[in-house]
Order: structure tokens, then sequence, then C-alpha cells
């Protein structure tokens, strides 16, 4: 190998090591004692592993992760399944059908896209209040598949475009109805696509803490995110039980991103707003 | 259309406009309204957004720049753009033509991604960490190279407090403009490259020349990205410092957040004042990037 050659690989690989290295931190402090990474977990004097953190976060008294991942499951499920379907069908609406204002709808599209969730907070609350969906799960589900629904729409859509016509067309010719052949045909073909709206979808609900903060406020509903702000608290911080925390919320979408990376990045590619 | 067809809008139809369309209009008109707690009392005309420009938190042109932070939730926000831009762009494309060669790339790709698939919340936490006087890295990497002088918990300071997570969410966020352009460069057709070579241009000389401007299309969408990405900065402040100390590392969404939510009583009307400037960020956005999709 050429010189230059070597030097480009010490490079990527210290770049790679330098970014994941507070990684490494909140691993090495979620299964050592406080104690001894109080002054640094990369110092190795007295080493010893611990599980006590993990089970101390597990039944933490204010904000227990045994109850937050329980919550987040069964918020991201559906809020995952119904952004599947809602976006499915109206990407593929986008792209085949013509229809009046598609123009106007096509820019609210992307308007939502690049808005922040704060901008409409304050309309929105009083608005769940009024529909008797503040401080429930179907009320944070449904905010969860609205905004998820633009880029997936977008996404889906450019997917169907990219999709020749024909068997469609020959299946319309046989009398199938819209919906039939959506079904039967065009559904099916999507998969690839789907399983990137899935996993990105997935991952964005069960990260996502904003919304969350703003329509549950029992704790018995609290989400994971939610959980990790109380148990870092304000003034005094236990680096060991906020990092066992950190490492139980992130395993899930890491273990989504390893597994089916191809689709993750897809997804992110496609997601994007084009300049 | 088909009577039909309506049903494969509708659902979607539905849920954006009762839970991000109609908040949005609302949002507008209430902010032309004064308010008293979660009173609406009158029309008011602009005199809830001369009131923002007048918060000091919003903005404080007094300090800025001459004196110390606090600088105000729009100036902090301004910073953020200018810092965090400008090196997610470049860092994106040198990791991007760095690892393009690269065997096992692909591994470091995913070390550098990871920042981008856990949530954000962690991110504050992990930043909010590395920062810690005792128990974090970059205190323990000062002290090692002999800065021990310099070791502080950064994030806890007025006047580190917003670099430090400024820096945070770049090495967090970064790995987005990474695989835009490591897309961006397999669509560079080989022959021009090898064209150039021939040619007896310099690998330099074909970077500027060639890969960057075949690039641009990845620079805008990263630009882009990053733009929302900023205006929606939220949960990491939280986590880290909830815009402290002092108001000094404040974001735009976490000032909005908490004059709505945690002020007593609340103040709507400057709140929704600063979010229709959001909506209105959104709006040029959305403006700029379909008028390009259309060229």
């Amino acid at each position: 190998m050429k010189k230059s050659k070597v030097a480009i690989y010490i490079v990527a690989w210290s770049i790679g090591i330098v970014w994941i290295l507070p990684f490494i931190g909140v691993l090495m402090s979620s299964i050592r004692p406080f104690r001894q990474i109080v002054d640094g977990w990369w110092h190795f004097a007295g080493f010893s592993l611990t599980v006590e953190n993990f089970i101390k976060v597990w039944n933490h008294p204010t904000a227990p992760l045994s109850k937050g991942l329980l919550n987040s499951i069964s918020i991201v499920i559906p809020a995952t399944v119904l952004t599947i379907i809602i976006a499915s069908l109206g990407g593929y609406a986008f792209a085949r059908f013509k229809f009046r204002f598609k123009g106007s709808l096509f820019f609210i599209i992307i308007i939502i896209m690049a808005m922040s969730p704060q901008a409409v907070a304050i309309p929105l609350t009083f608005e769940m209040m009024r529909l008797g969906l503040m401080n429930t799960r179907i009320g944070l589900i449904l905010v969860h598949t609205t905004w998820g629904l633009p880029w997936s729409m977008l996404f889906l859509r450019n997917f169907f475009i990219s999709v020749p016509e024909e068997l469609e067309e020959a299946a319309r010719i046989d009398g199938a109805s819209d919906l039939t052949v959506f079904r039967k045909i065009v559904f099916p073909i999507a998969r690839p696509a789907v399983l990137s709206v899935m996993i990105l979808q997935f991952i964005w609900t069960w990260n996502e803490f904003f919304f969350a903060l703003l329509i549950l406020h029992s704790p018995d509903k609290w989400v994971v995110t939610q959980c990790i702000p109380l148990i870092k608290g304000r003034y005094y911080i236990d680096w060991s039980l906020v990092s066992a925390s950190s490492m139980i919320t992130m395993i899930v979408p890491l273990i989504i991103f390893i597994c089916l990376q191809k689709y993750y990045i897809r997804g992110v590619m496609g997601g994007a707003i084009k300049g | 259309m088909k009577r039909t067809r309506i049903l494969f809008l509708l659902p979607a139809l539905i849920l954006l406009i009762v839970f991000a369309v109609y908040p949005t209009v609302e949002t507008i008109r209430m902010s032309f309204w004064s308010w008293e707690g979660r009173q609406m009392l009158g029309f008011t005309g602009l005199s809830n957004y001369t009131d923002l420009f007048a918060r000091k938190d919003f903005i404080n042109m007094e300090r800025f720049p001459t004196s110390g932070p606090p600088y105000g939730a729009l100036i902090n926000s301004l910073i953020w753009m200018v810092i965090y831009l400008p090196m997610v762009v470049i860092l994106g494309l040198v990791f991007a033509v760095l690892l393009r060669d690269v065997k096992g790339s692909f591994i470091i790709k995913s070390m550098i991604l990871i920042g981008m698939v856990v949530p954000m919340v962690v991110g504050g936490v992990v930043v909010r960490f590395m920062y810690d006087n005792s128990a974090g890295i970059i205190n323990g990497l000062l002290r090692f190279v002999g800065l021990g002088n310099f070791t502080r918990t950064w994030t806890a300071f007025p006047d580190t407090a917003l670099p430090s997570l400024i820096l945070g969410s770049i090495w967090f966020r970064v790995g987005f403009a990474m695989i835009i352009y490591s897309a961006g460069l397999e669509l560079i057709p080989e022959e021009l490259n090898e064209a150039a070579k021939l040619d007896g241009a310099s690998s330099w000389k074909i970077f500027w020349r060639i890969t960057v401007p075949m690039l641009k299309p990845c620079t805008l969408t990263v630009v882009i990205m990053s733009t929302i990405e900023v205006c929606r900065m939220f949960d990491m402040v939280y986590t880290a410092t909830f815009g402290g100390p002092g108001g000094s590392s404040m974001v735009l969404g976490l000032l909005l957040y908490l004059k709505a939510f945690f002020r007593v009583p609340p103040d709507i009307g400057v709140a929704t004042a600063m979010a229709t400037f959001l909506a209105l960020i959104a709006a040029i956005i959305a403006y700029f990037s379909v008028r390009r999709t259309e060229q």
C-alpha cells in the first residue's frame, strides 16, 4: 500500500473512533458503579462491572423505564402502522391520480415538512383539550402520524412514479377497482419503500420528545424520552444512571439501524427536501 | 376525479388539516390578538410583534456583540445557523470524499451515523456528559495534554454554553450530510475524473473543479435540511442546559415553549408571534425548494 493510502486509512478510522468515543463513555458509565467513573470512565483502576444502574433506572421512583418502554411501544407501533397505511394510499393518489388543487396541496405538504413542531404547539394543545385528546395515547398517536405523513407520502409518491403503470392498467381493464389494484398489485410491489417508511417513522416516533412533552402529562403515560431528563435531574447528576437510561433508550433504534441500514439510508435520502 | 379515488387522499387530508394546517393558521390568527393568560381579549394588530422584538430574551442588541451573553434566543439561533451550516457542509463533504475509497468504510460511516439514529434527548445528555468538569472526556483530554487550567463544565458558563452545544449538535448530526454527499459522489461519472487526470489535473483541482460543482444539488439539500434542523432544535438544549445559564444557550423553540407552557401566567401573544415567525421561515424554505424542483 502507498504511504498516502495508509495515512487516509489512519485518518478515516480515527474519525470513526472519535465519533463514537462519547457513546463508548455512555456504555462504560452504564456498566460500572458511579464512584468509579466520577473522575472519568477512561480510568480503569479497580474496574468492576455492575447491572445495578440498569436495575435502578428500570425501577426508578419517578420515571421508571420499564413503564416508559411499554408506553413508547404502545404509541410507536400504532403510529407507524397508521402512517404506512395512510401515506401509501395518499402517496399513490399523488403519483397516479389527477385532481384539483394538487399543486397547492403539494406546497402545503412541503411547508409542513419544513415547519418546527413548536410553531403549532399552542393552538394544538388548545385543540387537543377541546377534542378530549389531551393526555391520551390516541392523541399523541394521531399527531405522530400526521407529522410523519408529509415526508412518507412524498417518498412513496416518488417510488410509485418510478414504477411502470402497465400492470395496474391491465388489471383495471380486467375490471379491478382502484382499491383492489392498490391492495393486490401496488402495495406488494412497494414493499421495499414501505419498509423504509416503517423504519424511519418507527425511529422518529421512538426518538420524538416535544409532542410527547406537550400531550402526555400523567407520569403513568410518559414515554422513554420523557424519562431521561427526569432521571438526569437539574443539579446533581448521577452519570451512571443517566447512561444506563440512555443505553436502554438508544438500543432500540440502534438495533433497527444496524439490521436494516440500507433501508434506513434510502429513506433518509428520499425523505429529504431536495434543493 | 372518480368519487372512490377521493378516499385514497381523505385520511391523509383530514389528519393534515386537523393537526397541522389548522393549528398553523390558528397560530397566525392568535398572534394578532391580545391575551390575558389563556383568555383572548381583542384584536391588537402587530403589537405582539413589537412586544416580541422589545424582549431582551428574544433579541438583546444592547449586549450583542460587544458584551457577553445572553444575546437572546433569536441571535442564539442565528449564531447556531452561522456555525452549524458551514461546518456540517464541510465536514460532511470531507468525510464522504475521505471514506469513498476506504475499505470497510461502511463501518466508519455507521459509527458517524449513530448520532442520526439515537434520540436528541440522549444527544443532549451525552453532550452535557462530555463537557462535565470531572466525568467528561473533553476535560479529561485537556488534562492529558497539559491544559488542566482550562478544565470546567463547559455548558455551565454563559460564554461557552452555546458554542459547546453547537459543536455537540454538529458532532451528532453530521452523518446526514455525509450520506447525502456519499450518494452524490457515486453519481459523478468515473470517466469525468479519469479524463481530467489524463489532462494532468491534480486531485486538488479535480476536487474543486469537478467534485464540488457536481455536488451542488447535494449541498442545497444539506443546507435546507440543516436550516430546518436548527429551527427545530429543542430536545438537545432542553436536556443539556435548559437554555441556561441565564438564557445564554436559549433557542427559539425552547423560548417559545417556556413562554407558552412554563411561565405563569402564559405569554400567549408573544409566543404565537414567535411561532408565526417560525412558520414564516418554513414557508420561505418551502417556496424556494418547490420553485427549484419546478425549474
